[in-house]
């Protein structure tokens, strides 16, 4: 199948700057928000995310931190098994306002394990959802609070983010 | 992998990916919520032909921690004593529902019989056979030595001293196919009626003394609990004179270095193999290994249920 590139790097800068002011205006200003990415890439989204904030409003506490789902998952006999670190800011998530940040929204099912992982942690006051990008083809009743591109993809499509982080350059392709 | 019955079915890749996975487990142990979901539905059956506490226990408690029904199935206490063949116990519990069979038996290879035979199709897990293995045990070794020294990856360049109880000891010989395997260095050292002939060939020099192997400066001395329960015959004089020789303690101590760990799997024989003062020295790590069993077991756990293909 063809390759075809759908966001280069500037539109990912500019679409995660466009997140963090939604973030920011969702949240009437910076306060009680704590980041959690969900590895691999939404780590690193996150971080970037978190970054994007600080510069945004300088009043920003920076409460990153990392969800690893992998034991939550309900399709384990299938999926990536790789375990990775999880880490919760100091200052817990009860009673503040997570957002939880992936690259690529598609069934629905990892931000499900993400929400059952999260219980473990605490009760926060409110989940958000945040994705660079939604394929569409939910199989849960889950949507995005805030997306950076809406890609409307056929299911045998495979839409690949690719990070500066991880892989070097920031581009997303389908194919 | 389905089944874990003996070190030598690991690459190294997959004993790698063991550790790191029981590493980040290993976290769980911090958190409030002490409780993941992966194996939830699923039942793990500790079928003990041998009485260990220990060992048990830390497999209920991985088992519980992945959220998986445990049942314990004692020999001494069941339809065993009544002479059921271990065929049809392991039918029989598979029957009941088991996901995992977790069995120490009293004769090597019990557990790869088990796991071969078309008998169930239930993963098998050995938590110790006879003299033959006890690979779990040697993965929480793996685990405690890679913290020690900060690692991340393999052990290549450590120097392990085994100590003790070789001929009896599944720990032992675990642990000298997964630390070849890693890339330490294994040495053993005991008295020469509790040395294995042929130990060598898997992988092992052999010191007959204990000075002379410490001396060598090993950055692991791993001691060995002496099995009396295993030994039928006299294999040395006396008990004082086995501490004499091959107990950790005073001048011996001292020679481990500043920054060896001291390994024990337990339960100790304080005053026999280990004295108080080496248990409890900052460089043993026994407690450690028993946190690290159960991040261990959980990871081997999921691994075989959750049926990756490594």
């Amino acid at each position: 199948m063809q390759k075809r590139v759908v966001l280069d790097s500037p539109d990912i800068d500019r679409a995660l700057k466009r997140i963090a002011h939604e973030i920011l205006e969702a949240n009437e200003g910076p306060q009680d928000l704590v980041l959690l990415g969900i590895p691999t890439r939404g780590k690193y989204l996150a971080e970037r995310i978190n970054f994007l904030l600080g510069q945004i409003d300088p009043g920003y506490q920076a409460n990153c931190g990392v969800l690893d789902i992998t034991m939550y998952r309900d399709d384990a006999t299938n999926a990536e098994r790789r375990i990775q670190t999880t880490s919760i800011p100091e200052c817990g998530i009860t009673d503040k306002v997570v957002v939880l940040v992936d690259d690529v929204l598609y069934s629905g099912r990892t931000v499900r394990a993400a929400l059952d992982a999260i219980t473990d942690f605490g009760r926060p006051r409110q989940v958000k959802l945040a994705v660079l990008v939604d394929r569409g083809h939910r199989e849960l009743p889950i949507r995005p609070d805030f997306v950076g591109k809406n890609l409307p993809t056929a299911k045998t499509e495979r839409v690949r983010v690719l990070l500066n982080q991880t892989d070097g350059q920031d581009q997303v392709v389908i194919g | 992998m389905r089944h874990l019955t003996s070190i030598r079915e690991l690459t190294k890749d997959a004993a790698i990916s063991l550790l790191d996975n029981a590493q980040q487990l290993s976290q769980v142990n911090d958190r409030e919520v002490k409780k993941l979901p992966a194996l939830r539905g699923k039942t793990v059956v500790n079928l003990f032909f041998e009485n260990s506490t220990r060992t048990r226990i830390s497999f209920e408690v991985a088992a519980k921690r992945l959220s998986a029904d445990v049942i314990n199935f004692s020999a001494d206490s069941s339809s065993v004593s009544k002479g059921e063949s271990l065929k049809d116990t392991a039918q029989t519990l598979e029957a009941l529902g088991a996901d995992a069979i977790v069995i120490r038996h009293p004769l090597s290879g019990a557990p790869k019989l088990l796991a071969e035979q078309d008998w169930i199709s239930a993963s098998v897990i050995n938590a110790g056979d006879g003299s033959h293995e006890h690979p779990t045990q040697a993965l929480l070794d793996a685990l405690t030595i890679r913290q020690g020294f900060g690692l991340s990856q393999d052990l290549s360049g450590l120097k392990v001293l085994i100590v003790g109880d070789i001929l009896h000891s599944r720990v032992a010989r675990s642990n000298i196919l997964l630390l070849n395997l890693l890339g330490a260095t294994v040495t053993v050292a005991g008295p020469r009626t509790l040395i294995p002939v042929g130990i060598e060939q898997m992988g092992t020099t052999v010191n007959s003394s204990f000075e002379d192997a410490l001396s060598a400066k090993p950055d692991v001395v791993m001691m060995l609990r002496v099995q009396k329960e295993r030994m039928q015959g006299e294999f040395f004089s006396s008990t004082a004179a086995y501490s004499k020789a091959w107990s950790l303690e005073g001048d011996r101590l001292a020679m481990v270095g500043q920054d060896a760990l001291i390994l024990h799997p337990g339960p100790m024989n304080r005053g026999f193999e280990i004295s108080s003062e080496a248990a409890d020295d900052p460089r043993s790590q026994v407690l450690r290994q028993v946190s690290n069993g159960v991040a261990v077991r959980m990871a081997v756990l999921y691994r075989c249920l959750s049926g990756e293909q490594l």
